[in-house]
């Protein structure tokens, strides 16, 4: 499983993402840079130049047409994928910290941070996929602010109106979009800040991690904590491994304290846990940075892991990855 | 309304028995007699001397710190004869300076013919009313104590160890995989650390208050010894007695309650308390001993244990340097002989271990019956350093006899260390030499054989510094940590000193030492003897940057060697392991020497705290990172019990029982596999039966939006593309002639 490097971002990684059918990866860095790779050898197919300030977050819609990205220049972009044009500009007076495609693409969900005395919001915008994608809506469909802890992370259920969120005092809780009320929370959730949230390709359970130094699967309709995987340092990204019971988790030390940690003190492994078992299976090194993001592709057969480092490490599993029963012949659903 | 009639009333009344409401509610008014006493013995005098008296009684008490006002004595007086009664009641104003009182000015001669005899007047009312029949003592029934030495009887003889982990003090089972469970755990069961006795009999704790010790399956208190502030603690080798220290002297404040297990005044101003485990009484006090012209504040490091101790507990001994070595009898703790042994310059002595051959043979003794011709005595060694023009001195003394057995001059002595081979059949000295110009140090060990006549000494002598010397327990062999490094003695960050490791022993041919081998050019600076020999691990303790651990075999070819006896010397050493625990701070064999715990305490550094058990050949068996671990302990064990014959037998017939623990292990491992399997299965089972009943919902919630459902069975539609690409590197034109 030699990685490939993708070296084209000169500050950390915020955020990457495979596209459905897996073959680009998306990342976004603090470098106001977002990169579009071909997952399957690594070369950069482009980039999305625009932004003016560090980009958070990017989704990507089902189709591979429109991307959309948050960055701390207080925008919300969207672009077309295939040839990297900006189709449209919304403006908010804080940063977009999350964005995140609906199932059917479509709608978008982004959290804009609170701050400068402006609270902390969860927009949802509809897209207008006709025509060429410049004429959208300015205003979003909905709009509500969350009260108490503020969200961090978002993403829509499988419920339509229906979204997920991760907040910083841990707490996860489902929001109705329409009505702008949390239907229903898990105060407890994490111990500390949600850093990132994935879902499963159908949408029914989700992994989060935290900087409590723990990753957890939830049942997206109860809540309910289903797996808790513990790790040594806080956690920055957490994501499911499709066809194959195991997940993946990366952390390591805050990143203001890693020049005075060292290399084998900071842990900056992604580390391979079982779903069901909650078991540490394996880990792989390289990064010499926390990593901040990991995803895998939609397929189960590569996943890439970007770091503080700047680098994203993009590992195709070998064929002894698929072979492996590690635990015997178990049937495991996904 | 009808008003009651008040005859009725004390009808009721006088039919009624309010007795036991009276009780229950009556004002207990002897209370607010504790602040009174009653001074007896008083002069009897006439009326106009009453004034005088008054106040010379005022002044007698204010002497001696009980002040009391004149206002508040009160002199009951005879009428009849016009004199006063001849004795007094004062009002100290609060119960505890009537305590003081009653205590300080009993039995005070006031002047010749008259002594003051003072009680609290609470007490002779107590007494007074005291019941004149004897009542039979109730005999408390017996309740049966748990066996302290329970865990030795574990069925699957098992180690015990101690965690101590932030507020948590955890005592583990250790045995095969499946056997280790925490036997029991506790909450701020210590304050400062946690300690074993030498024998794993009592487990020790440390508060502010005193030291605490457990024991038994439950972990039932045992005893208490009430030293407040409490810094340091040494039991004596067969768990007699416990000595304790603390950075702030004994202060006894007047309200401390007394008894043997108290402190009294005049222990006041001492460090050092020694106490009797089984009674928990008190048994002397002493000062920290210090250098003359040092002070607290000055003085670098003390030595603990401050009080060492005869290995059959007979005697404590401490040296008051460059003066001294005063011993101690026990119980009585008075010193020996009424003297101590004065030597001038004495620096630092050890006693010499007991070994099995002593305990056999006085167990031997025992058994016939007759005092054997000549009790083996305690032995001690003793170092004093050059003075003016006389030579430095190692010395070996017969104790309670005092007789000199050996003596030894040494020149150029820097500084030396006193090392027992655990048997007492060996006595290492380290001598640190320096050379005229005193710039560089020379290490030669001179080695005392014990067991043979007139101690033979023999001298090896090596050029580098010696930093670490360890004898194999029950062997005859020792390793040293030696170094020429420059950085050694300056310890900066970063900096890992190298070091050699040696590896001597006696060789019997020529009975002398010989050096079996030396490894080169390591980092390591600790010697862990396996407790039965033999093995051996060198660790690099303390270094941020290297943390390994070697594990070597000395006897490897052992079977071979019992029949070849001519075997190459130095051959039997060999390497079977190497390991590394990232920041070990601490390195400890269990008391059977087959494994080997690491731990890495939050008390040195912050980084990956937690602990590590290993076998004797380095393999790892558990490995924990747990941030704030500051204490791992292996319990002890006491010595065997079997007899040299009944030790043989099972050597002899080790073949036989390892089957059986094989069969055991081969079972188990079936079992323990089948348990893991079915555990997975029901997780497994749990979570398919979650999937499938989150599929319907998601097929239910499709449907009522009216969307299309995905048949599962809908092949995803794949489109093949097959790109051919020509390329032409080179053509050439042949022409065909």
């Amino acid at each position: 499983m030699r990685p490939i490097l993708l070296q084209g971002h000169e500050r950390s990684l915020t955020q990457i993402r495979f596209n459905n059918e897996g073959d680009l990866l998306f990342s976004c860095s603090k470098d106001h840079v977002i990169n579009v790779w071909f997952s399957h050898n690594g070369e950069r197919l482009g980039t999305y130049d625009g932004h003016n300030g560090t980009v958070w977050t990017i989704d990507v819609d089902s189709q591979s047409k429109y991307l959309v990205s948050g960055a701390a220049d207080n925008t919300l972009r969207l672009w077309n994928v295939s040839n990297g044009k900006c189709l449209y500009v919304w403006e908010f007076p804080t940063a977009v910290k999350r964005v995140s495609f609906s199932d059917d693409d479509e709608k978008v969900v982004c959290i804009t941070e609170q701050r400068m005395g402006h609270q902390g919001a969860v927009r949802v915008f509809k897209i207008n996929r006709d025509g060429d994608g410049t004429d959208q809506p300015h205003e979003p469909e909905h709009m509500f602010n969350p009260v108490g802890s503020k969200a961090t992370v978002c993403a829509f259920t499988y419920k339509p109106n229906l979204i997920v969120t991760g907040h910083e005092s841990g707490k996860v809780a489902l929001f109705d979009v329409v009505s702008g009320t949390e239907v229903l929370n898990n105060e407890r959730a994490h111990m500390d800040q949600v850093t990132d949230l994935q879902l499963s390709l159908d949408r029914t359970y989700f992994i989060t991690s935290s900087k409590d130094k723990t990753a957890r699967l939830h049942d997206t309709k109860t809540l309910r904590v289903l797996k808790t995987y513990s790790a040594e340092t806080p956690l920055n990204s957490a994501a499911l491994t499709p066809n194959k019971p195991y997940i993946l988790i990366g952390g390591g030390q805050e990143a203001m304290q890693v020049t005075t940690t060292s290399l084998r003190q900071g842990k900056f492994e992604t580390r391979f846990w079982h779903k069901i078992f909650e078991e540490e299976i394996g880990r792989v090194k390289g990064h010499f940075g926390p990593i901040n993001t990991i995803a895998v592709h939609p397929a189960g057969t590569c996943y890439a892991s970007g770091g503080e480092d700047g680098f994203v490490r993009v590992h195709h599993f070998d064929e002894s990855y698929f072979k492996a029963k590690p635990y015997g012949d178990l049937e495991i659903e996904d | 309304m009808a008003v009651p009639n008040n005859s009725s009333y004390d009808d009721i009344e006088a039919e009624l028995d309010f007795s036991d409401i009276e009780a229950k509610y009556r004002v207990d008014l002897d209370d607010n007699l504790d602040n009174l006493i009653v001074v007896d013995g008083a002069p009897v005098i006439d009326r106009p001397k009453l004034e005088k008296l008054i106040a010379k009684i005022s002044k007698e008490f204010a002497k001696k710190g009980a002040p009391v006002k004149p206002e508040n004595i009160f002199v009951p007086w005879d009428d009849s004869t016009g004199k006063s009664k001849g004795f007094i009641f004062m009002d100290l104003g609060n119960a505890d300076a009537a305590t003081h009182a009653a205590n300080a000015m009993n039995g005070h001669p006031f002047d010749a013919r008259h002594t003051f005899y003072v009680n609290k007047f609470a007490d002779i009312e107590q007494f007074a009313n005291m019941d004149e029949t004897y009542v039979e003592p109730k005999v408390e029934e017996y309740r049966p104590k748990e066996h302290l030495k329970a865990w030795l009887a574990d069925p699957q003889g098992r180690d015990q160890y101690v965690t101590y982990r932030g507020d948590d003090v955890e005592i583990h089972w250790h045995g095969k995989l499946s056997q280790c469970e925490v036997a029991y755990s506790k909450k701020n069961w210590t304050e400062l650390y946690v300690s074993w006795s030498p024998m794993g009999t009592y487990f020790a704790t440390l508060f502010r208050q005193g030291v605490r010790l457990w024991g038994g399956t439950s972990w039932e208190p045992q005893q208490r010894f009430a030293h407040p502030l409490v810094k340091l603690i040494d039991f004596s080798p067969c768990e007699q007695y416990v000595v304790t220290w603390s950075h702030d002297p004994i202060a006894v404040p007047p309200n401390l309650p007394q008894g043997p297990e108290f402190f009294s005044p005049e222990d006041e101003g001492n460090n050092i308390a020694v106490w009797d485990i089984k009674s928990g009484h008190l048994l002397r006090t002493f000062p920290t001993s210090l250098l003359e012209g040092e002070d607290f504040a000055t003085k670098k490091q003390m030595q603990w244990p401050a009080l060492k101790w005869s290995l059959d507990d007979k005697f404590v001994a401490r040296v008051t340097p460059g003066q001294q070595i005063s011993v101690y009898e026990l119980p009585s703790m008075g010193l020996h002989d009424k003297k101590s042994i004065k030597i001038e310059g004495v620096v630092d002595f050890e006693w010499c271990p007991h070994g099995d051959k002593d305990r056999d043979e006085a167990e031997k003794a025992a058994k016939s019956g007759k005092t054997p011709k000549k009790t083996k005595e305690n032995m001690l060694a003793y170092w004093t350093p050059e003075v003016a023009n006389q030579p430095a001195r190692v010395t070996l003394l017969e104790f309670p006899s005092r007789r000199i057995l050996r003596q030894k001059n040494l020149f150029n002595v820097t500084e030396c260390k006193l090392y027992w081979q655990n048997q007492g059949d060996f006595l290492c000295v380290k001598v640190d030499r320096h050379t005229k110009t005193k710039k560089s140090i020379l290490c030669s060990l001179e080695i005392f054989r014990i067991r043979e006549k007139d101690f033979p000494v023999e001298v090896v002598e090596l050029k580098e510094t010696v930093t670490d010397f360890s004898w194999e327990p029950k062997g005859e062999r020792f390793a040293i940590v030696s170094s020429n490094d420059p950085n050694l003695g300056n310890p900066a960050p970063g900096i890992t000193v190298k070091t050699d490791i040696s590896f001597y022993q006696l060789d019997r041919g020529k009975n002398d030492f010989r050096l079996l081998r030396t490894l080169a050019s390591r980092t390591s600076n600790t010697i862990r003897w396996s407790p039965r020999g033999r093995h051996v691990v060198l660790a690099t303790v303390g270094s941020s940057t290297k943390s390994e651990l070697e594990f070597w075999d000395l006897d490897f070819n052992n079977e071979d060697r019992r029949e070849g006896q001519a075997t190459e010397w130095g051959s039997g050493i060999q390497h079977v392991g190497s390991a590394d625990h990232y920041g070990v701070t601490d390195v400890e064999w269990d008391p059977s020497g087959r494994y080997l715990a690491t731990s890495a305490s939050a008390w040195r550094h912050t980084l990956e705290n937690g602990y590590a058990i290993w076998d004797f050949r380095g393999q790892v068996i558990e490995k924990h990172v747990l941030d704030r671990f500051k204490q791992f302990i292996w319990r002890p064990r006491p010595p065997t019990l079997l007899t040299k014959e009944q030790q043989r037998q099972i050597r002899r017939n080790l073949k036989e029982y390892s089957r059986i623990f094989d069969e055991d292990d081969a079972a188990e491992e079936s079992n323990v596999s089948a348990e893991l399997i079915a555990h997975r299965k029901r997780l497994v089972d749990e979570w398919n039966a979650w999937r499938v009943r989150c599929k319907r919902d998601l097929v239910d919630e499709k449907r009522s939006r009216g969307q299309r459902v995905d048949d599962d069975t809908h092949a995803e539609e794949k489109e093949e593309i097959e790109e051919w690409v020509d390329e032409v590197i080179e053509q050439i034109e042949e022409v065909a002639e």
